[in-house]
C-alpha cells in the first residue's frame, strides 16, 4: 500500500504535529507549517490526529497510487485533477490503484496537505515523522520528496469514523497577524513600536519552514540590538540589527541573540505557514486573554468537527 | 524562568542541574525546554493549564536546590583557522586590534565550557573565551554557513553542526560530526562538557573529513 512520485513539487516533505522533547539539543519540533490544516485533513480520512501527510509548497506533486485509499487534499487549494478531472479539498476522496493525483500550482497560499488513510509511513525519528530539513532529519531522509520516491501507507489499528464533510469551507485570511507583547518589548520606545502596526511587512524570497524574513519599517532598540542568548518560540519576532523583523517559524533555531520584540498568536500560526514570498499583511496586537481564547476557540472548532 | 542576570558558571550549574532532573522527570503539560545562559523557555502543550505548569517547575527547582549536575566530559576540538573556512576572521582583527595568529593563539587557550545546545540540533553555545576576542554578530545574517564552522558572537564562540543560516562571525573549521542524528544523546559535544580546540593544517583537516566519509 502506498504511492509512488512521478514529479516533486518545489517542496514536498513528510509532516506531522512535530517532534517535541529534544528542545534542549536544539532540536526544534518541526511539524506541518499549517498544522490546523493537516488536523481537518486526518479527521477526514478517519485517521488520529498524530498521523503523517505530505505537505507541500507553492507547486504540487503528481503521484501514482500503487493501491486503493481513501485521501483527502486540505490547505491552501491547489490546482489538482485525477485522473485528468478535477478533484476537490477539503472532502474525503476514494482513489482506486494506478490513478494518478497531480497537483500543480497553488490558488491561493503557500501550503497544501495530502493525508491518506493509515498516514504515511515512514521512520519514526526521535519519536515522529516530521521531517527537519535543516539538519537532514525525519521523514524520506530528511530531505524534500523528489521523483521516483516511493512512501508507503501505515495502517489504522482501529477504525475511526472519518468526517464526511465540513459544513463550511475553510479560509485563511492571512493579511492581519496577530500577535502578543514578547519579552523585549519594553527594549522599544513608543515609537519604535508603532512602526511594527502601522504599515503592512511583505514576506521576502529569504524565507521557509525556518523563518520568514520581513521587509518594510525598520525597527530600533533603545539597547544595543544583542542580548544574552534566550530561548525563541515558535513564532517570535525578532528584530536584528537592520530592524527588520524577522519570524520564527516551525524548524526555528531553539534559542537566539536578537531581541523578541513580540509573539504571533498560537492561533495565527496556521497563517503563517500559509504566507508566500511577496505576500503583504499588517501585524496587530491583542492581549493575552484574547490570544488564549482565540487558541482554544480553535480547538474547540477542531473537536466540533467530530460531531456535526 | 530567570535563573539570573548575567552569564556565569554558577547560573549555568542550575539551569543545567534543573534541566537534568526535568528530563527524567518530565512535567505534565511541558513539551520542550529551550535552556539559554540566564534563562528557560518552557514550551506548553496548547491546552496545558499554565498556574499550575508554573508551580510545577517552581517544585522542581525546589527539589535540586542542593544537587550537584553530572559530571563534565572533556572534548577536544580540531579546527582549520581562518582563509576561506572563516572567513569573518578579518572581522575579529579588526574589533579586537590583535594579529590574525594572536586570535588563533588566545582563541586555543579558552577555558571553555558548554553552557547549552541550542540555535539548532546540536549547536553548543561555548562560553570562557578571552574576552579581547569579542566581536559583535553580523549585521544580516548569513543565507548559509557551511557545517562545521567555528564562530565568534559578542563573547562566547561556537560550532555550526549544520549548514544553516547564522549571524556569527565565521573564524575555522572542524571536520568533526558535532551532532549524531540518529542517536542525538551521543553526541560529540554536550550541554555541560569542557572544550578544547586545536589548530590543525589543511592537510590534518582533509584526513579527518576523509576519515568521517564525509
Amino acid at each position: 500500500m502506498g504511492l509512488e512520485v512521478l514529479r516533486a513539487g518545489l517542496q514536498s516533505t513528510v509532516q506531522d504535529q512535530g517532534r517535541f522533547g529534544y528542545a534542549h539539543l536544539g532540536v526544534s519540533a518541526s511539524g506541518a507549517a499549517d498544522n490546523f490544516a493537516l488536523r481537518i485533513g486526518n479527521m477526514l480520512v478517519g485517521n488520529p490526529k498524530h498521523f503523517a501527510g505530505i505537505e507541500m509548497t507553492i507547486i504540487g506533486d503528481k503521484y501514482r497510487f500503487k493501491s486503493d485509499a481513501y485521501i483527502a487534499l486540505t490547505g491552501s487549494e491547489f490546482e489538482a485533477e485525477l485522473d485528468n478531472k478535477p478533484i476537490p479539498f477539503w472532502q474525503g476522496w476514494s482513489i482506486k490503484k494506478e490513478q494518478i493525483l497531480d497537483i500543480h500550482f497553488t490558488k491561493t497560499g503557500a501550503r497544501c496537505y495530502l493525508c491518506v488513510t493509515g498516514g504515511i509511513n515512514v521512520e519514526d525519528v526521535m519519536g515522529a515523522k516530521t521531517t527537519h530539513l535543516t539538519s537532514g532529519m525525519g521523514g524520506v531522509h530528511g530531505r524534500i520528496l523528489k521523483k521516483l520516491d516511493e512512501l508507503n501507507f501505515g495502517t489504522l489499528d482501529d477504525s475511526i469514523q472519518p468526517v464526511q464533510k465540513l459544513n463550511d469551507s475553510i479560509t485563511t485570511d492571512t493579511k492581519i497577524i496577530r500577535v502578543t507583547k514578547g519579552i523585549h518589548w519594553s527594549w522599544f520606545n513608543n515609537n519604535q513600536k508603532n512602526k511594527l502596526f502601522q504599515h503592512q511587512y511583505q514576506v521576502t524570497d529569504l524565507s521557509n519552514r525556518m523563518g520568514l524574513r520581513l521587509i518594510g519599517n525598520a525597527i530600533n532598540s533603545k539597547k544595543e540590538s544583542e542580548i544574552i542568548t534566550v530561548g525563541i518560540p515558535l513564532g517570535a519576532i525578532q528584530i536584528p540589527g537592520d530592524g527588520q523583523p524577522i519570524v520564527s517559524f516551525v524548524e526555528h533555531q531553539t534559542t537566539g541573540g536578537y531581541p523578541i520584540i513580540a509573539n504571533v498568536i498560537s492561533a495565527d500560526l496556521r497563517k503563517i505557514g500559509q504566507l508566500k514570498p511577496e505576500d503583504c499583511f499588517q501585524f496587530e496586537l491583542i492581549g493575552f486573554g484574547a490570544a488564549e481564547k482565540l487558541k482554544v476557540d480553535q480547538e474547540i472548532f477542531l473537536h466540533s468537527l467530530h460531531h456535526d | 524562568m530567570e535563573l539570573g542576570h548575567e552569564i556565569s558558571e554558577s547560573t549555568h550549574k542550575k539551569i543545567f542541574t534543573l534541566i537534568t532532573h526535568l528530563i527524567h522527570n518530565p512535567i505534565q503539560g511541558v513539551v520542550n525546554i529551550h535552556p539559554g545562559y540566564t534563562s528557560m523557555l518552557f514550551t506548553l502543550d496548547k491546552m496545558a493549564n499554565m498556574d499550575d505548569t508554573i508551580q510545577a517547575v517552581e517544585n522542581s527547582l525546589d527539589m535540586v536546590q542542593n544537587s550537584e549536575p553530572p559530571e563534565a566530559n572533556s572534548v577536544e576540538v580540531p579546527v582549520l583557522y581562518g582563509g576561506n573556512y572563516g572567513k569573518d576572521i578579518q572581522r575579529v582583527v579588526q574589533f579586537s586590534g590583535l594579529s590574525e595568529s594572536e586570535i588563533i593563539r588566545r582563541h586555543q587557550s579558552g577555558n571553555y565550557l558548554v553552557y547549552f545546545l541550542g540555535f539548532s540540533p546540536g549547536f553548543p553555545y561555548i562560553g570562557g573565551m578571552d574576552q579581547d576576542l569579542t566581536t559583535p554578530r553580523l549585521q544580516t545574517p548569513r543565507k548559509r554557513v557551511p557545517q562545521g564552522s567555528v564562530a565568534i558572537a559578542g563573547g562566547q564562540t561556537g560550532i555550526y553542526p549544520f549548514p544553516s543560516p547564522g549571524g556569527w562571525n565565521l573564524i575555522g573549521r572542524t571536520p568533526l560530526e558535532i551532532f549524531n542524528r540518529s542517536n542525538p544523546k551521543n553526541s560529540l559535544i554536550q550541554m555541560g562538557d569542557r572544550v578544547q580546540f586545536k589548530s590543525i593544517s589543511k592537510d590534518e583537516f582533509d584526513q579527518l573529513m576523509e576519515s568521517n566519509g564525509t
